[in-house]
């Protein structure tokens, strides 16, 4: 599973990923960002659609989390907490299809904490490479 | 409105097993409203099927669609578009939905992707409540605009049982006793003596126990 290098999507809000942003591809490599993962950068959390979650398993992804701001923190209010539910919904779908709910992850971080953002991403990409290929993407098992 | 929820995507894909190139048809009406079979609903619906099949390595074709409404020939007639595209369809409508395109497209294996669950309301932001049983033979003006058919749990006439305990059913703790809420809606409105009125024994033909019912408007009809 070593040479296994997974596809994975980060859905983020605008201020979650400010600070990541900022940096640049060459910051991030040396700030030990992975390059599994893939920023796909939203207005909101509250702007994320089940679908588009769905989508990206879809279109091949091995892993798919979002990162937004604080449940009580959000900058626009209910926007973390919705993004949240959604999360839950792929989760639950997952499992109902006998797909690992942990391909699907839910962050909240304070927005511009740059660290951190980095830290998820390291979780996520050992996380996703401890399950291997996703089974959707139809050349596993 | 109508009331309705997904069924499980197992179930759904246990429907569709045979079927290489599927229809996932929502309806602009009452399941968009409750976010059951909208299009929204048929975007997260396709991708769920698509996702499943990938990964029995079974692919499968997915035609997303909506009709204005499933309930009227009109618009089934819309479905026309899609003729040769699709072996079955996956109607997000409610059951009358399903039936119409049954009735009106009989070579068209048509499966539906949600349980119709009842006529309700929204109370609160993703929370839907039972508010009329459709009987038929309307009481609300007895009752203070409350329905004991639907929201009693034993759509007593003469109400309240004697499980209502502290104004809370006995059958569900966690749902108001309907005819405590008569008796107190009706007080204080100044028409509590309402409540001393004995209703009759219910003809419950109009309720669907004598079959399928219909209505027909003469003015209308041509």
């Amino acid at each position: 599973m070593s040479d296994f290098t997974p596809n994975i999507q980060v859905f983020c809000c605008h201020y979650t990923s400010q600070q990541t942003l900022a940096e640049g591809a060459e910051g991030l490599r040396k700030d030990g960002f992975p390059a599994s993962v893939t920023i796909n950068r939203l207005v909101c959390g509250g702007k994320l659609r089940v679908s588009s979650l769905l989508a990206a398993f879809e279109e091949g992804a091995d892993g798919v989390y979002v990162v937004a701001c604080p449940p009580d923190k959000c900058h626009n209010l209910m926007g973390s907490q919705r993004a949240a539910k959604r999360v839950g919904a792929v989760k639950k779908a997952l499992a109902e299809l006998d797909i690992e709910p942990e391909r699907i992850e839910m962050f909240h971080l304070e927005r511009g904490f740059h660290p951190e953002f980095v830290a998820v991403a390291q979780e996520m990409d050992q996380r996703i490479k401890a399950l291997g290929p996703s089974a959707i993407k139809g050349d596993a098992k | 409105m109508i009331v309705a929820e997904r069924k499980p995507i197992n179930e759904i894909l246990g429907m569709i097993k045979d079927a290489k190139r599927v229809l996932v048809l929502g309806c602009r009406g009452c399941v968009t409203v409750c976010s059951a079979g909208g299009e929204r609903e048929v975007e997260i619906l396709a991708s769920l099927i698509k996702v499943g099949r990938k990964k029995e390595g079974k692919p499968i074709e997915i035609i997303e669609g909506s009709l204005v409404r499933q309930c009227d020939k009109e618009y089934i007639d819309s479905m026309d578009k899609w003729d040769g595209q699709y072996d079955a369809v996956l109607s997000m409508a409610c059951g009358v939905g399903v039936n119409f395109i049954a009735n009106l497209r009989p070579m068209v294996n048509v499966y539906p992707a949600v349980n119709t669950s009842f006529f309700g309301g929204s109370m609160d932001q993703g929370v839907w409540v039972e508010q009329c049983a459709g009987c038929g033979d309307c009481v609300l003006h007895l009752t203070g605009g409350l329905c004991p058919v639907a929201r009693c749990a034993k759509s007593l006439m003469n109400g309240p049982c004697g499980g209502s305990q502290d104004g809370r059913c006995e059958i569900h703790r966690d749902v108001p006793c309907i005819w405590q809420y008569v008796h107190d809606k009706l007080e204080s409105l100044g028409r509590k003596e309402q409540m001393l009125a004995l209703a009759p024994i219910r003809d419950w033909r109009s309720a669907g126990h004598g079959g399928p019912r219909k209505v027909v408007r003469d003015d209308l009809t041509v």
